[in-house]
């Protein structure tokens, strides 16, 4: 009985995610139909063009490793009840950081990159913990607190690398990095780098800290209803502060792998955005840590695969947008297909209450 | 009497999570009677007056009002349609004066602004009218609950209510005002109004009410009239066997005082003072009730006790040790259990499983070096769940799937088992069916037997008669009363104490 009603309920979910998940394809392939010349060619490379060649598939991979940092990210920071987006402001200033260390401290092979990626950790974690603060302070929200700070981080991100190290034949990038400060390719003939290790101990780390650890169990019920945490004992505060410190530390160590990882030099001259991402693959996850990188995955393929569409085609990638923001609204949306569970509801309501009367007789 | 004017036809009410709360509900009203609809704590009653009030949907069935089938999206239709509610929690703005609540919502206004002096006067016009007597200009939060309810039955009739539920409004009234209550409610009957009066006190329903209806597991047991059935007939309808609460108690050795609460004082945000230099004790092994009206100070003292709250000033000595000032997390390794009065609010989260909110408040016994222990979890969730009688489909079923007895039986589990040595219990069985309170209570007589001591609120006087050593009454954040003979106390006499009209001396209260 116990594993039945487990299964059943998870059932819901899982039809839910794919649900929704094929309604927005089935309206990404309605729009390449109206729009496309070819709509049969595009939509074949937007299905199956990450799988086209070696490198479009490594692709998908490097594609992913960000995603999935920024899935974790969110996952533990949002698992608080806090719907920060410092994320952003995470990411975006420990590239700033990773970079500003490969290219002006000259450091031995190994002992560069980490150094690098530790600082990026240090400084994202210090940066996601600001909105609690002004919070506690001032009680504004965290969210409007966390996506105006995107902003400021950015800007301020972007202005300490043109003052320093702006390469001036270029114009708006920085000058290169230290050879010693690149994570190296793992892949010959591809970009993917040895981020790719990192990523799978950083995701094997948070399913034991979520799942398996006092903390994760804190977090959730602190997450779930904090006047009962806080009646329980749990140090709600505590909780809360490390939530954000780890869910920050996590954004910022994805930026500095992406930036030493992917880059030469710095580049990101328009801001760069994760944190929207990461709420559709915490999402479509489930919550669960176990799952991130397999919905990263899926969001990394459609993205490459609409890439591919798009190359030498009339079709442009932002079509992912419209999926994503699809996806998002319809898992988000508690009432969608909220009737089938609750016709089965009904009906095992009125088994259970049948099997009662009888045993009562 | 009347004509029958409300009916509902094989109404049933299924909530999210598949908790069925009503099952083919039949029953009728007739126009000017007074009809009770009785049954234990979470058979359906209030799910069933919130169907016909438009604040929960009907799952499937009929509901016929004069004669025609109607379907109501909100409580704004039930008023159109002439039907008012008083809920159990009273649904007023504390910070209003008593004719701004009145008027709300429907408000005459003078230019932009309310017209105050209108909302008075019609108050005044109104209260006259029924004889319910409410002072108009004074805030809510300064007039008592006797006089709240009155405001809110007039508010109902203030909308045009013909027919007016009542879902147990004696449970926060001290026996004196329950009278008064009855009273009114007497004369708007003989005005012509039709009550449904919930309840599960049969003494009320047989002194008020001319028909019943026994609601029991959600389904309707039959009408009848409240002449031709007595009490105990009743009670063995709604329960399905006689219940009595009579426990034997071994007679105890009290040991010394192990807590010792002194000078205390708090005042809430309003500036009310709710706690006012209070001073009682608690002695090792024995069952301290306190009784009160609600808002008396008794859950604001239990808060600070479990250091939910800080006090203003005072001390709380527990084995030479100072509580106050010390964290929750403190407090409970000191000793302290806490069931707290709100079981969904603070007693468990209900979104989450069973399991969870068993090992909740003592997660470091379950993990070493800061990961938990499934198997040591699993093992206790499961002793748990079989001393303590939850009934649940498994450890992971989300607790908020459980009846409202089984939730609090998984509380009572997780206090009760925490190894604490004083336990503060705040309304342990409210709300809870016959079946989970007198389980409750065979427990807490178990922990008082294991020498532990054990402080009871309750609004529940047999409750607290049939388990205390002791009882102190609570009035205005101060003892009242001291009660150490238990056998001799009545509520008749609990209740003068409750409502200030008694007043133990000084040197009495000393030896709280």
């Amino acid at each position: 009985m116990k594993t039945a009603g487990k299964k059943k309920f998870e059932w819901y979910g899982i039809i839910r995610v794919t649900a929704a998940i094929l309604i927005s394809l089935f309206i990404a392939a309605a729009i390449i139909f109206v729009v496309a010349d070819d709509p049969m060619t595009a939509l074949y490379k937007f299905l199956l063009g990450p799988f086209s060649t070696k490198r479009n598939f490594f692709n998908v991979i490097e594609t992913m490793i960000p995603l999935v940092f920024c899935g974790l990210a969110i996952n533990v920071m949002h698992k608080s009840g806090l719907f920060s987006m410092a994320a952003d402001s995470s990411f975006y200033f420990s590239g700033v950081v990773a970079a500003s260390i490969a290219i002006a401290c000259p450091m031995p092979n190994i002992v560069h990159q980490i150094v690098i990626l530790a600082a990026a950790m240090a400084v994202g974690g210090l940066i996601s913990v600001i909105p609690i603060f002004i919070k506690r302070k001032t009680g504004a929200s965290e969210m409007v607190v966390s996506l105006m700070m995107n902003y400021i981080f950015f800007n301020f991100g972007y202005w300490l690398i043109r003052k320093n190290f702006l390469d001036p034949t270029n114009g708006s990038f920085s000058t290169p990095f230290q050879k010693t400060a690149t994570l190296g390719k793992m892949i010959k003939g591809t970009n993917t780098h040895y981020g790719l290790l990192i990523m799978v101990a950083v995701v094997i780390f948070m399913w034991i800290l979520m799942d398996k650890s006092k903390f994760g169990r804190e977090l959730k019920l602190t997450g779930s209803n904090e006047n009962f945490a806080r009646y329980a004992g749990i140090k709600v505060t505590k909780v809360v502060f490390l939530s954000q410190l780890i869910g920050g530390m996590l954004a910022g160590l994805g930026g500095g792998v992406e930036m030493i990882g992917m880059y030469k030099k710095f580049q990101w001259i328009t801001s760069v955005s994760y944190v929207w991402d990461g709420i559709l693959i915490n999402l479509l996850a489930g919550t669960r840590p176990l799952m991130i990188p397999v919905s990263a995955f899926f969001i990394s393929y459609i993205r490459i695969g609409a890439l591919v569409m798009s190359r030498g085609g009339d079709v442009d990638s932002e079509i992912v947008s419209i999926i994503q923001g699809i996806m998002i609204l319809l898992i988000a949306s508690e009432r969608f297909l909220y009737q089938m569970k609750k016709r089965k509801e009904e009906r095992e309501a009125l088994q259970n209450q049948s099997l009662e009367a009888e045993g009562a007789n | 009497m009347g004509e029958e004017i409300l009916r509902v036809e094989d109404l049933t009410k299924i909530y999210p999570g598949g908790v069925l709360a009503n099952y083919n509900i039949n029953f009728s009203v007739n126009k000017g009677e007074i009809h009770a609809l009785v049954g234990e704590n979470g058979a359906g009653k209030s799910t069933l007056m919130k169907m016909l009030y438009g604040i929960e949907e009907i799952t499937s069935g009929k509901f016929y009002l004069y004669g025609k089938e109607v379907h109501f999206h909100s409580s704004k239709d039930a008023i159109a349609a002439g039907i008012g509610m008083v809920h159990q929690h009273m649904m007023l703005v504390p910070s209003l004066t008593v004719a701004e609540n009145l008027v709300l919502g429907i408000e005459k206004k003078k230019g932009l602004f309310l017209d105050k002096k209108k909302a008075i006067e019609e108050t005044e016009a109104i209260s006259k009218k029924y004889n319910l007597y409410v002072e108009a200009n004074k805030r809510v939060r300064d007039i008592s609950i006797g006089m709240k309810q009155k405001l809110e039955i007039l508010k109902t009739m203030y909308r045009g209510a013909k027919i007016i539920i009542l879902d147990e409004p004696t449970a926060v009234l001290a026996p004196q005002e329950t009278e008064e209550l009855f009273e009114q409610l007497l004369n708007l009957k003989k005005e012509g109004y039709t009550i449904l009066f919930i309840s599960h006190k049969l003494q009320e329903v047989k002194y008020l009410c001319d028909r019943l209806t026994v609601l029991k597991d959600g389904r309707s047991i039959g009408t009848y009239n409240v002449a031709d059935v007595t009490p105990e007939e009743i009670s063995r309808l709604m329960v399905g066997r006689d219940v009595k609460l009579e426990y034997d108690k071994d007679e105890q050795e009290f040991g010394d005082r192990i807590l010792t609460v002194d000078h205390l004082n708090y005042t809430d945000k309003f500036g009310t003072k709710k706690v006012d230099d209070l001073h009682f004790s608690l002695r090792a092994g024995e069952v301290l009730g306190i009784a009160g009206i609600e808002g008396n100070g008794q859950k604001e003292a239990m808060d600070i006790l479990t250091g939910n709250l800080k006090a203003e000033s005072g001390s709380i000595l527990y084995r030479g040790k100072e509580l106050t000032g010390m964290s929750i997390t403190d407090n409970r390794k000191a000793g302290i259990a806490h069931v707290p009065e709100d079981r969904n609010l603070n007693g468990c989260a209900p979104e989450m499983s069973v399991r969870d909110n068993l090992i909740a408040a003592s997660m470091d016994k379950f993990s070493s070096h800061s990961i938990l222990n499934p198997a040591a979890i699993e093992d206790y969730c499961n002793t748990c769940v079989r001393d303590f009688r939850v009934k649940t489909a498994g450890l992971d079923t989300s607790i908020k799937s459980l009846s409202g007895g089984n939730v609090q039986k998984a509380i009572v589990a997780r206090e009760f088992t925490a190894g604490a040595d004083v336990i503060v219990l705040n309304q342990p069985t409210r709300g809870v069916d016959v079946g989970a309170m007198e389980f409750i209570h065979k427990k807490i007589l178990e922990m008082r037997a294991e020498k532990k001591s054990l402080i009871l609120v309750s609004a529940d006087l047999a409750e607290l008669r049939a388990l205390s050593d002791r009882i102190i009454v609570f009035h205005k954040g101060k003892v009242a009363g001291v009660l150490d003979d238990i056998s001799k106390v009545t509520e008749e006499e609990l209740g003068l104490y409750m409502l200030g009209l008694k007043q133990d001396s000084d040197e009495k209260l000393k030896e709280a």
